[in-house]
């Protein structure tokens, strides 16, 4: 146990220690991302009148975070590796507000990645509609975004689009978590 | 018996009862069979404990030929008969090898080869992205097929049902909580004990291996490079190998030797993301903190290094598309060191964990004989004492160099996958500190040359997850006319079914993440 502690003690918070360059864009990139996840998801206009008393402590406590349902719709797999970094210690993209739900019925956002293979193509539909309203859908990934790789075909539908309605794309092949970053975003900036 | 004399001995004894035609291939020795003899060349195998290791077919005009391949001490035959298409019929080897079991029914499903006396002859493949009776790897089925506007679920698969006081059935899946891969996972269960699991695979089937046919070599490796994302090196590399043959190429040393050190990046990288992940499904933060921290400064090597984080395209016909200057030799030496002073920091506090020891002993057991039946691969097959290794037992350049350590244990349960892998990623950063002390000056990549039509090759590599094989046919003008990458994870996700049973269901995620099968490896 005491092994462990001094683990935790001398590695200390990767997060803020290393200031190169690149993580100095990753900051930035996190707080506009914050910001915009404030301006867009503060509760109060929303609220029915009955919690309207308790306001304030919405606004505080659920405000200015959205949830992410990650949706593997044919990937290879090496989209879900780069989004999964998101949650290492260097990115920790929950300390901006995103963080990653089991499921559809929590999420803000659908983040899909493959082209649409025909056999998920219906658990996709289900996914999509299982979303409640406001949601917006990115494709994360070459594939995603125009079928990469495997394209249309008897056994793949292509890109996301071809399938539901598309707000925002991010390309790479996988794109790297800053460019994910990026892209989410880019999503925010848009769709004000 | 010495590694190399048991293929005279056995064909020798064959010849007795089958007639088999050996034909010469540069990667492997080729042996042709009548289809009537299917079955029985699989019984005479079985008892000479060859390992069943692949199964596919190709259309060649109106035939079909049918592949099997077995290994024995680090000795490859590759199994060929052929059916006529207006019969195409052949005893089954999945009676003999359950190995064989989804592959005969992927082949059934692709091909519309009829295995006769098959154990489980369901669909596999196919869910409902083409009608029954047409068959997507024949010739004359078009790659766009004739797709409809939804495709439809694939409602009425006959899954095996549990009957009986108390027993419920848990369906999960295609979406899964995480971020994780595609696929349905059937439970029957009483109480929390899992009575029986049925995988069902096949959601991310994208038409690999039709979409294959007819590229260039260069558009082939980056196919390959996308069979399963996490082993882009192990598959490029295996299906360069098959196309080099193919083309009589050798490579480069020093391509060689950069390969290497690609793959044992790989295998670490995954490693170590796994390692965390086991820890992570337990509960135990501290660790999955640590090896994402670790892999990640990994990754950022990589992209440094070698221009892509997780490496793909670096691998291509002929060599590779990067060189390694003598800053970034040393900078790899740096990180090395690095890495093994934390690791064993890391490591001590995890072991001396007992949290940990509470769920990963004995959890998620696998024995040595359900190991060898279902010929299961690298880490998970290693974990249960299957003492195979292509990089030992079948070197190819540069593992022909250096010795390859290779770790073995015979407990079967998730701690022994777990150290397995610990161990894999000790004996990884060796093999880079020794290709790296062996890299020799010279070309990257050798000039490629069309290969005659109708030239094969058979690429075996040991990727992270274990042997990759790719199979590689030319068509004329360097075309390609049927690629089959056999990813470790077809063999290893029939052996998650087994080592769940009597197991909670709530340990299900950590027995399924020290595993990690492949799904898009699988589904191609």
């Amino acid at each position: 146990m005491l092994r462990l502690f001094k683990k935790i003690l001398t590695t200390g918070v990767v997060t803020e220690r290393l200031k190169t360059p690149k993580d100095e864009e990753l900051e930035q990139l996190g707080i506009e991302i914050k910001r915009h996840i404030d301006k867009q998801f503060s509760r109060q206009a929303v609220l029915p009148d009955a919690l309207r008393v308790n306001a304030n402590l919405f606004q505080t406590d659920l405000s200015g975070s959205i949830a992410i349902r990650q949706v593997d719709a044919g990937s290879c797999n090496g989209c879900e590796l780069e989004i999964h970094a998101l949650n290492n210690p260097f990115y920790d993209i929950e300390r901006f507000g995103v963080h990653f739900v089991a499921s559809p019925r929590h999420a803000d956002v659908l983040l899909v990645t493959g082209p649409v293979s025909r056999h998920m193509q219906t658990a996709l539909l289900r996914t999509y509609e299982a979303t409640p309203n406001p949601k917006w859908v990115v494709a994360a990934g070459d594939c995603a975004a125009c079928g990469g790789e495997f394209g249309v075909s008897y056994a793949s539908c292509g890109a996301v689009s071809n399938v539901i309605p598309v707000d925002a794309v991010i390309p790479g092949c996988p794109p790297t978590p800053l460019a994910l970053m990026k892209g989410l975003l880019g999503l925010m900036t848009v769709k004000k | 018996m010495s590694a190399s004399n048991w293929t005279a001995d056995f064909l020798a004894q064959l010849n007795a009862d089958i007639s088999v035609v050996e034909i010469d291939l540069s990667s492997a020795r080729l042996w042709q069979i009548e289809s009537h003899a299917w079955q029985r060349f699989a019984e005479q195998a079985m008892q000479q404990n060859l390992r069943w290791a692949a199964g596919w077919a190709e259309q060649v005009q109106n035939r079909f030929l049918i592949n099997a391949c077995f290994e024995k001490h680090g000795e490859y035959v590759l199994l060929r008969t052929i059916v006529d298409d207006a019969n195409p019929e052949l005893p089954s080897q999945a009676t003999v090898y359950p190995a064989a079991n989804r592959s005969e029914r992927h082949t059934q499903d692709m091909f519309g080869i009829k295995f006769a006396g098959h154990p489980d002859n369901r669909r596999w493949t196919r869910h409902q992205a083409w009608i029954e009776n047409s068959y997507p790897l024949r010739k004359d089925f078009p790659v766009q097929g004739k797709p409809v506007g939804i495709t439809a679920p694939d409602m009425h698969y006959p899954f095996i049902k549990s009957h009986g006081a108390g027993t419920y059935e848990i369906p999960v899946g295609p979406v899964h909580a995480g971020i994780i891969e595609p696929g349905h996972f059937r439970f029957q269960a009483v109480g929390e004990l899992i009575l029986n699991l049925e995988e069902r695979l096949g959601y991310v089937h994208k038409g690999i291996e039709k979409i294959a046919e007819g590229r260039t070599p260069e558009s082939l490796s980056k196919l390959a490079g996308r069979v399963s994302g996490d082993t882009t090196v192990g598959h490029c590399w295996a299906a360069c190998m098959a196309m080099e043959q193919a083309a009589g190429i050798t490579i480069p040393p020093r391509a060689a030797l950069i390969r290497g050190i690609l793959a044992e990046r790989e295998r670490i990288a995954n490693h170590m993301g796994d390692l965390g992940a086991i820890c992570n499904d337990v509960a135990f933060v501290f660790a999955q903190m640590q090896f994402t921290r670790l892999r990640e400064l990994w990754l950022r090597t990589n992209a440094t290094v070698f221009g892509h984080r997780l490496l793909m395209d670096r691998i291509v016909p002929g060599g590779v598309a990067c060189d390694l200057s003598e800053a970034s030799c040393n900078l790899i030496r740096k990180e090395i060191v690095e890495l093994r002073k934390e690791l064993t920091e890391v490591i001590l506090a995890v072991d001396l964990n007992s949290s940990l020891e509470d769920r990963l002993y004995t959890a998620g057991f696998l024995s040595e004989q359900t190991a060898a039946a279902f010929g299961t691969l690298g880490y998970v097959g290693r974990a249960s004492g299957q003492d195979f290794d292509v990089r030992r037992d079948t070197p190819y350049a540069p593992y022909d160099q250096v010795t390859v350590r290779v770790a073995l244990e015979t407990q079967g349960d998730i701690a022994s996958r777990f150290w397995v892998r610990y161990k894999e990623i000790r004996t990884a950063l060796h093999l880079i500190e020794d290709f790296i002390d062996r890299l020799v000056a010279g070309e990257l990549r050798s000039e490629w040359q069309t290969p005659p039509a109708g030239s094969e090759g058979l690429g075996i590599v040991e990727g992270w997850r274990g042997e990759i094989i790719s199979h590689i046919r030319f068509d004329a003008d360097n075309k390609i006319a049927r690629f089959y990458p056999r990813d470790p994870s077809q063999l290893n996700w029939p052996a998650l079914e087994k080592l769940v049973l009597d197991n909670i269901v709530p340990d299900f995620p950590v027995c399924n993440k020290s595993v990690n099968g492949s799904y898009s490896g699988n589904d191609l």
